[in-house]
């Protein structure tokens, strides 16, 4: 149970290049003790790298790692009681389950009974029970991983567990019962978890609140609700949600916003933000679930073609093509489907604007 | 679909048997030949049964040399087997070190067995050799030439220089392919170096050091060469193995049906030792 702490942290393999590729680029972020979280990203945005730093298999090349505020930059993954699970299932093969289980209590100098107990109880809390005499060796490929989670639970000193994506090599009916148990296992022990994960769904079941990564950087920390309604990142909102967020490209005109002949009307803060930024890269965007669409012309609805439909069995997701932009937009299945024409508008409480990637708030709240 | 049974795959097993026949199963069906027979010249030969090798297997030459051979062979094992491990487990793993640590162990290997021979034979010599020369003049008196002691010495000495790079590098190429992970996962469960070995390392390394084991023990049971040119078996008969008391027996006195009886037992030996090694380092496969 332990406050993890990064500060201005950032990493680059390889210092010496003539162009350093930053793999962690400079970034805070806290876990907060005992907390659930998933740390969700693409392949290759830096989060093995980010886990390996926590744990202390990774000396960070900039900035420091805080444990309850203490600086353990220093201090060799041994010493930090902090268990890592990783992507594929590490087990001593000439070892028994048992044997396995019990090598990190027999390594911290635990005694025969305290071994008995302990690893009796996490043998039962992930089903080992009956392989404990087995050889690691000829276990399948989720026992395995398994037995990979319980070396890491059976130590009372861990105070945090970080897990690589895995469930990797898992069965799809078993990773959902093995996420559960860990969630179990998270409330049961109340310890700080990291679950690393390139898969929204598992993210949003296994945490309370998920860090999205993007290109070395945690783009945003929040509820899964919170993702979804007010992506901080447009990189958020295309990687949350399915279909992503609808992103146009705009520019600078009178009342606000426009693309093409389309304006877009702006809270005031938000064209205070307009008009204070030098930079051209303006974006606006809207989830498809949150796109009005009729099938007549409507109030000041714009009207859009309609490219196609694609039916997902509850909904049904339309393509439509305003000016030169592509919009999707979420039917519900009772909803009439327009015929070559339909009109949309966007709720201004759901049309967010992005400068240089990044959410402009709607209201000055940060006071 | 239940399919008829038949034995009509057994035709496609046919080539390679026949490619098998010529290469190994006549000439050792020659050699049988030769172990049961007493022949003189081309029409002159009679049937002797199991004489040859009851003769051989009272034959006290070749039970000095079976024991001089297992001696060798186990202190050549004892010794490269853990030596190589060791050298592997010291090579730099990547990085212009590593290649060149490659290179190095490779030479030995490429020398041919009569100038590995030839070499320490001079190496050795203690007027122009620098090693026996060194030795000497450490007050150590050393001649390989005289004393069986350091006949033995020289020769092993001789066979762990040639040899050890090779298991060496078979522990390399078998270290190189352990995951990170595994060394990550040890670190974080506490690990010490010596658990890292015994229980990461080694189980890795187990098929790699099967070949290792089965290649320098049959290799070594085999070594004719190299004593031949070092010692050529002396001093006395104190270096003298196996294949050479066969050597002398079937070209030296050209006794042909012993030395065909002695074959056939020398080759059930090595297929017996190669099994055993093969079955004791398998046994808990796959249980
Ligand atoms: N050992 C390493 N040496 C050099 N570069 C690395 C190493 N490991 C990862 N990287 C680079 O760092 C970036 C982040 O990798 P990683 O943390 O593994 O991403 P993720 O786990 O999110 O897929 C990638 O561009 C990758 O190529
Ligand atoms: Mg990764």
């Amino acid at each position: 149970m332990a406050e993890i702490q990064l500060k201005s942290l950032a990493h680059c393999y390889d210092k010496q290049a003539d162009e350093p590729l930053y793999a962690i680029r400079e970034m805070n972020h806290v876990w907060q003790k005992g907390g659930a979280y998933a740390l969700l990203g693409p392949s290759g945005c830096g989060k093995s790298t980010l886990l390996n730093i926590i744990s202390g298999l990774l000396e960070p090349s900039d900035g420091e790692v805080l444990f309850d505020g203490v600086r353990v930059n220093d201090i060799p993954p041994q010493e930090r009681n902090i268990a890592q699970v990783f992507q594929f299932p590490v087990v001593y093969d000439t070892m028994t389950v048992f044997d396995n289980l019990a090598f990190p209590l027999r390594n911290m100098g635990a005694s025969k009974a305290k071994v008995q107990s302990k690893v009796g109880e996490i043998a039962e809390i992930l089903d080992l029970t009956a392989v404990l005499n087995k050889k690691a060796a000829n276990l399948s490929a989720d026992e395995k991983q398994k037995v990979s989670m319980g070396r890491g639970l059976v130590r009372d000193d861990v105070s945090a567990i970080l897990f690589d994506e895995p469930l990797t090599v898992i069965d799809p009916h078993l990773k959902w019962k093995l996420r559960r148990k860990l969630k179990q296992i998270h409330e049961q022990f109340n310890i700080t978890m990291v679950y690393v994960t390139h898969d929204q769904l598992e993210a949003s079941t296994f945490a309370d609140k998920i860090a999205v990564m993007y290109n070395g950087q945690v783009v945003q920390f929040g509820t899964p609700r919170e993702l979804f309604e007010q992506p901080n990142h447009t990189f958020v909102g295309y990687f949350i949600g399915s279909p992503g967020m609808n992103l146009m490209e705009v520019e600078r005109c009178e009342q606000g916003v426009c693309f093409g002949p389309q304006q877009i009307a702006l809270s005031p803060v938000e064209m205070a933000a307009v008009n204070a930024s030098q930079s051209n890269n303006l974006k606006v965007g809207i989830r498809p679930e949150f796109v009005h669409v009729w099938d007549k012309p409507n109030g000041d609805a714009y009207q859009a073609e309609v490219l196609f439909v694609e039916d997902l069995g509850t909904y049904k997701i339309l393509s439509l093509k305003l000016g030169e932009q592509v919009i999707k937009a979420r039917l519900q299945e009772d909803q009439r489907v327009p015929q070559q024409h339909a009109y949309i508008s966007f709720p201004e409480q759901w049309l967010m604007l992005y400068i240089d990637e990044y959410l402009v708030a709607k209201e000055d709240n940060h006071d | 679909m239940i399919k008829p049974y038949t034995n009509k795959a057994w035709y496609l097993v046919l080539p390679v048997f026949a490619l098998v026949a010529f290469s190994a199963i006549i000439p050792l069906m020659t050699v049988v030949n030769y172990s049961i027979q007493d022949i003189f010249d081309a029409n002159t030969r009679y049937f002797v049964g199991t004489e040859w090798y009851r003769e051989i297997l009272n034959d006290t030459r070749l039970h000095d040399s079976l024991v001089r051979q297992f001696i060798f062979s186990g202190s050549v094992l004892l010794i490269e087997i853990p030596l190589g491990i060791l050298v592997a487990l010291m090579m730099p793993a990547r990085g212009p070190g590593s290649v060149v640590c490659l290179l190095v162990l490779a030479l030995p290997l490429l020398v041919p067995l009569n100038v590995v021979g030839t070499i320490w034979q001079i190496f050795g010599r203690a007027d122009i050799g620098l090693f026996g020369w060194a030795l000497n003049s450490l007050g150590i008196n050393y001649n390989y030439a005289a004393n069986p002691m350091d006949a033995w010495f020289t020769v092993l000495l001789m066979d762990v220089w040639h040899w050890t790079s090779l298991v060496a590098l078979l522990c390399y190429s078998g270290l190189r392919a352990i995951p990170d992970a595994y060394y990550q996962a040890a670190r974080i469960d506490r690990a010490s170096n010596w658990a890292v070995f015994r229980f990461i390392q080694l189980p890795k390394l187990k098929n790699v050091l099967l070949i290792g084991v089965l290649l320098r023990f049959m290799d070594s049971f085999m070594i004719y060469t190299e004593p031949f040119v070092l010692t050529g078996g002396g001093p006395g008969n104190s270096t003298t193995f196996l294949s050479q008391t066969l050597t002398k027996m079937a070209v030296g006195q050209f006794d042909i049906g012993p030395a065909g009886a002695f074959s056939i037992i020398y080759f059930l030996i090595i297929l017996l030792v190669s099994w055993l090694f093969y079955t004791a380092m398998t046994h808990n496969d796959g249980k």
